[in-house]
């Protein structure tokens, strides 16, 4: 066995399937002096990945999660360690149907083979099945079993030939050293490593080794209970591990897969279970694996009787015995994605909360994201960065997973909203909103209208232009109301809560060089001016897009969405100088912004405040101070919505206040409280505007969104080259407005897409772009202005032109639709009149 | 037609190393979690292997707190069809009160056969068999691997000092079992739901717990472990053989 080596380039924490992909993808990549600890023996560790039931099923409406997957599939095959069995996720209710319609057009959108069969295709594949006790099922003939331990020895032997690992089980890490900000020193049970960097991809223990460093690892070991039935005759006569599809009892939260003679059954159906990380047994306390925890039988009873209806013969075979039970220990958390990246501390990673089917596919990506600064698959979702203070407490973690892990099998709407742990951030105005009946959704813990009740009077103003959804899933988390405050905003004006903006200021000596270096827009503009601009990666894929206002000639504050805000500060952050003389404060706890816009937005503030606010004496872009009364407003003239306004940047203790004024002078100009329904959605869709995480991503180049400006900047900045190439290349998708010219089903019911759904050639032909994708919607919603119901979705640029008719495949039917811009430009008043 | 009733005890599961209670009155479970005793889960075998080869019927008792149900029910799903619960922290209660307990439940139902395990995983102390057959005035047989009956007799068998043992003694009576002379068998699906649906009849102890108590349990120093490395690869073969040999695996 290896000596624990005194220093190294990067030690990386966990043999499970996440440390050994890494590893292996590390040596790949031209790393050396890689050192690999695990306090268990190898080749069975005894983390989670030592009982995974090592199924793989490829389609989930994520397409993150979908190409992690699919790129672990072909990586599992390459080491020939993936068995073929296909799988069926089967719907007992008509309810699940819908669902496994839904799933279809993710599917289609990826481009995995599926279709929707019956019963009886089932019962040809699965003899043992009951056809009476389910209606349909969703077959993925792709779907397969690997060995995940056999494949972590085959990855980490790779990375042991080149001679640039070296791997020390039974060794446990019992400290980190940070100095300066940065990972510097792991302590062992077998001495110290002096290291430059370190990966923590210790699945369940992974909390526990980030508190060793100050870093939270939000995940939370969670119990998915297991049981092995057998020997079963059915299965005992057909050679090798698996010959029958695996098959998912969606509505009862169980699978049963087998496994050579045996049938395993698995639920997700139990209460949430969960577990403390310093709890997990160790190694000698344990009795079959630390991570394989005592069976609690009372939890299973439930399923195992629903199992056994679905596979009576099978279950109660002569002979079939329950011999192998556990609570198993997975890491789940808040948001149900993986935490990998880099963590606040400089050079100590993270890659956990991981399954058996992303495993390979992280593996390389974050290999790739430590080499290169970015993966070739787009992993922002997962990125540690992401969460807020709020979201790092182990108790948000514990109240959200045990919301959330009933739902693992779960029928989940796109929009659908936590229930625990709300009110976590309030904006200052939120009493005021409560009492105008504010339907609240969250974004980054803050609680955001999205709609007002008091506005329902303007649904019998507005009647049919408020585009009604019939039926239920459509209309499911949303009102008509979004589509009634987006007329009367542009009829006359809205007042809109920003508080969930995350707000940076950077000032210092170094303050322009470091927005210059991380924005692709001239940053290097007049003190008062506003820019509008995209942040990229080395390879010119987006980071984000955000709004800089200098407000001076060393200061800068940014402006980004909540939900995205803290890996962007991160992103701010990391091209600080290291001097020191040049900081970042997030302000974004002490300032609210508050949105005014529409045609009346002018005389409602004018009314308000004695400064100018003319077009010629406040222009279009840019920001200054104003005197609203008694309250100093940082009034910025920009927009989102494509209407005359501002943004106005308002300490928290007199944001109330200014909301308050602001209604009250609106009133009478006829504006109303408007919420992130138009924001967020209507008003942005009638004008094109992208947002990131929708239609921009690291996938995704300024190109092909359609967001070149005529020139670029002579400054540097980070993505520079791969920009200028960008240009020069045509692109291989392009960014699309579309609109859905007939509604009607099969059924007679109208039918409004929510986002997700493949765009297919009029005939239902699969159509594809220059990357192989195949275009799906990013973002679709009401365009109340137009009448129309609008969709974004890159397509490829043969099928870019405007007038071409294609077609939306929307639980499992086509619609029309015709392609209305080919570029930014909105749709909506294109010429961009309103805004001034 | 013999009426066996098999007693077992909700016990931490000692495969592992053994971890005590704050408190150093138990072992505590919540990493091995609990089981039935491998002597007691083979008393159950024995007992139903028993009621089905005489048309009788077993039943389970045990003595504990409510989540003993558990193993009740693990011994339903594995044959048992009637099970006793009676309802007392089992800590407190020492092999005499145990044993006063259970022969209140003989007497009640005269069951013809009383299958106990060797001894308790967790308290060690040996008694409960004998005690039990004292108060019922019955014959007992302790430490036997294998039962069965025949006619009006029970016949128990184990390994002795001496060479193989066999016993006949008249029923009713009292055998204590130890693990090894049958394999326990696992419980089947429709066995588990079958049990899970078996109402089981909950009792009080007749008495306070009367009987010695314990002070406190002490864990010894873990043993050092002695690892000889004999060689590596095809050169090991011959120590490896040496070894097999001395060690009576392999014939010299």
């Amino acid at each position: 066995m290896a000596n624990v080596p005194a220093t190294a380039r990067v030690v990386v924490i966990g043999a499970g399937i996440v440390g050994n992909s890494l590893v292996h993808h590390l040596a790949r990549l031209g790393w050396r002096d890689i050192v690999q600890l695990d306090k268990g023996a190898l080749p069975n560790p005894g983390g989670s990945t030592g009982h995974a039931s090592n199924f793989i099923f490829t389609v989930d409406h994520s397409r993150e999660i979908t190409d992690l997957t699919l790129d672990s599939v072909r990586q599992y095959q390459e080491m020939g360690v993936f068995t073929q069995s296909g799988g069926f996720e089967i719907a007992r209710t008509e309810e699940r149907m819908e669902e496994l319609r839904r799933r279809m057009s993710s599917a289609r959108a990826w481009g995995i083979e599926a279709e929707l069969v019956t019963p009886e295709f089932v019962k040809e594949k699965v003899p043992f099945i009951e056809t009476d006790q389910f209606i349909g099922a969703f077959w993925t003939p792709g779907v397969g079993v690997v060995d995940s331990l056999r494949a972590g020895t085959i990855m980490r032997e790779s990375a042991m030939a080149t001679g640039a690992l070296t791997v020390v089980p039974t060794v446990e890490v019992t400290g980190m050293d940070v100095e300066e900000g940065r990972i510097r020193r792991v302590h062992t049970s077998g001495g110290d490593i002096e290291t430059e960097y370190v990966v923590i991809a210790a699945g369940v223990w992974s909390p526990k080794l980030g508190d060793m460093a100050g870093v939270s690892i939000p995940l939370t070991p969670a119990v998915h209970q297991m049981i092995s039935v057998g020997p079963c005759p059915q299965l005992a006569e057909r050679e090798g591990e698996i010959s029958f599809p695996i098959v998912r009892d969606m509505d009862t939260f169980c699978y049963e897969r087998q496994h050579g003679a045996d049938m395993e059954v698995g639920s997700y159906a139990h209460r949430a279970i969960l577990h403390e990380p310093e709890e997990i047994p160790s190694i000698e306390q344990a009795k079959l694996s630390p991570t394989e925890m005592p069976f609690t039988s009372d939890d299973f009873d439930p399923q195992l009787e629903q199992a056994y209806e679905l596979m009576p013969e099978l279950l109660g075979a002569e002979g079939a015995e329950m011999r192998y039970a556990i609570n198993g220990l997975l890491s789940l958390t808040c948001d149900g994605n993986p935490i990998l990246g880099e963590s606040l501390v400089k050079g100590l990673w993270t890659a956990a909360a991981v399954w058996i089917k992303e495993g390979p596919g992280v593996g390389r990506a974050v290999a790739e994201w430590m080499t290169d600064g970015h993966s070739e698959i787009d992993i922002h979702h997962s990125d540690i960065a992401r969460f807020h203070p709020h979201q790092m407490r182990r108790e948000h973690t514990r109240m959200r997973t045990t919301e959330s892990f009933i739902k693992t099998y779960g029928i989940i709407h796109p929009a659908e909203q936590y229930e625990s742990d709300r009110d976590q951030r309030l904006a200052p105005m939120h009493e005021s909103q409560k009492k105008l009946g504010a339907m609240f959704f969250e974004t980054a813990g803050w609680e955001r209208p999205h709609w007002y009740e008091s506005n329902a009077a303007l649904l019998e103003e507005y009647g049919d232009a408020v585009l009604p959804r019939e039926h239920e899933w459509d209309a499911r988390w949303w009102s008509p109301i979004i589509n009634a405050e987006h007329l009367r905003m542009r009829e006359a004006a809205g007042v809109i809560d920003l508080s969930a903006f995350q707000i940076l200021d950077i000032t210092g000596p170094g303050a322009l060089d470091t927005v210059q270096r991380t924005c692709v827009a001239q940053c290097d503009v007049a003190v008062g001016k506003v820019v509008y601009t995209p942040v990229l990666d080395a390879k010119g894929g987006f980071l984000s897009d955000l709004t800089v206002m200098r407000l001076g000639e060393d200061h800068f504050r940014v402006v980004t969405g909540g939900a995205h805000g803290m890996a962007d500060r991160k992103t701010f952050t990391d091209q600080l100088p290291s001097d020191g003389a040049t900081t970042l404060t997030d302000v974004t706890d002490d300032v609210s912004t508050i949105g005014l816009w529409g045609p009346r937005a002018r005389d409602i503030l004018a009314s308000l405040t004695d400064d100018d606010t003319s077009d010629s004496g406040f222009g279009f872009l840019t920001c200054r101070e104003i005197r609203v009364g008694d309250i100093t407003v940082l009034a910025s003239r920009i927009s989102y919505v494509g209407e005359l306004g501002w943004e106005l940047y308002v300490p928290m203790g007199d944001a109330a206040e200014l909301w308050e004024r602001l209604l009250d002078a609106g009133a009478p100009h006829g504006a109303v409280p408007v919420g992130i329904g138009v924001y967020g959605t209507t008003g942005r869709l009638e004008k094109g505007y992208r947002a990131y995480g929708a239609e921009l991503d690291g996938e995704r180049s300024i190109v092909e969104a359609g967001m070149q400006r005529p020139k670029v900047k002579a400054a540097d900045f980070v993505g520079r080259e791969a920009y200028l190439a960008q240009r020069e290349a045509p692109p291989a998708a392009v960014l699309c407005t579309l609109t859905v010219d007939d509604h009607t089903s099969a059924s007679g019911v109208k039918r409004y897409m929510l986002g997700g759904e493949p765009i297919l050639a009029p005939d239902g032909g699969t159509l594809t772009d220059g990357h192989g994708h195949h275009p799906y919607v990013t973002s679709a919603g009401s365009a109340p202005s137009l009448g129309k119901h609008v969709l974004l979705a890159y397509l490829p640029p043969d099928q870019a032109t405007i007038g071409n008719e294609l077609a939306v495949s929307y639980m499992e039917e086509l619609y029309p639709v015709t392609v209305g811009s080919v570029d930014a430009t909105g749709l909506f008043d294109p010429a961009n009149d309103r805004i001034h | 037609m013999v009426d066996v009733l098999v007693c077992i005890k909700r016990v931490v599961d000692s495969s592992s190393e053994v971890v005590l209670t704050e408190d150093d009155q138990a072992v505590d479970g919540r990493f091995a979690g609990f089981t039935t005793s491998a002597h007691e889960e083979c008393a159950v075998e024995l007992a139903v292997r028993i009621a089905a080869a005489t048309g009788g019927t077993a039943s389970v008792l045990t003595l504990g707190d409510a989540d003993a149900t558990e193993q009740l029910r693990s011994a339903l799903a594995v044959g048992c069809t009637a099970a006793t619960h009676i309802v007392a922290d089992a800590q407190t209660f020492g092999p005499a009160d145990v044993a006063r307990e259970i022969a209140a439940v003989v007497r009640d139902r005269g069951h013809d056969l009383v299958l106990l395990g060797n001894d308790a995983a967790d308290s060690g102390d040996f008694q409960v068999g004998i005690r039990l057959a004292y108060e019922l005035g019955r014959p007992v047989v302790n430490g036997v691997a294998t039962v069965s009956v025949e006619g009006s007799e029970v016949v128990a068998g184990g390994d002795g000092p001496d060479g193989h043992e066999t016993y006949r003694v008249p029923l009713p009576a009292v055998v204590t079992v130890l693990e090894g002379g049958v394999e326990p068998r696992y419980p089947t699906v429709p066995g588990r739901m079958k049990a899970k649906k078996i109402a089981i009849e909950e009792r009080t102890p007749t008495a306070e717990p009367s009987g010695p108590k314990r002070v406190r349990l002490l864990l010894l120093p873990p043993q050092p472990s002695d690892v000889q490395i004999l060689g590596k690869g095809a050169e090991a073969a011959p120590a490896v053989v040496d070894l097999l040999e001395r060690l009576g695996v392999l014939a010299r």
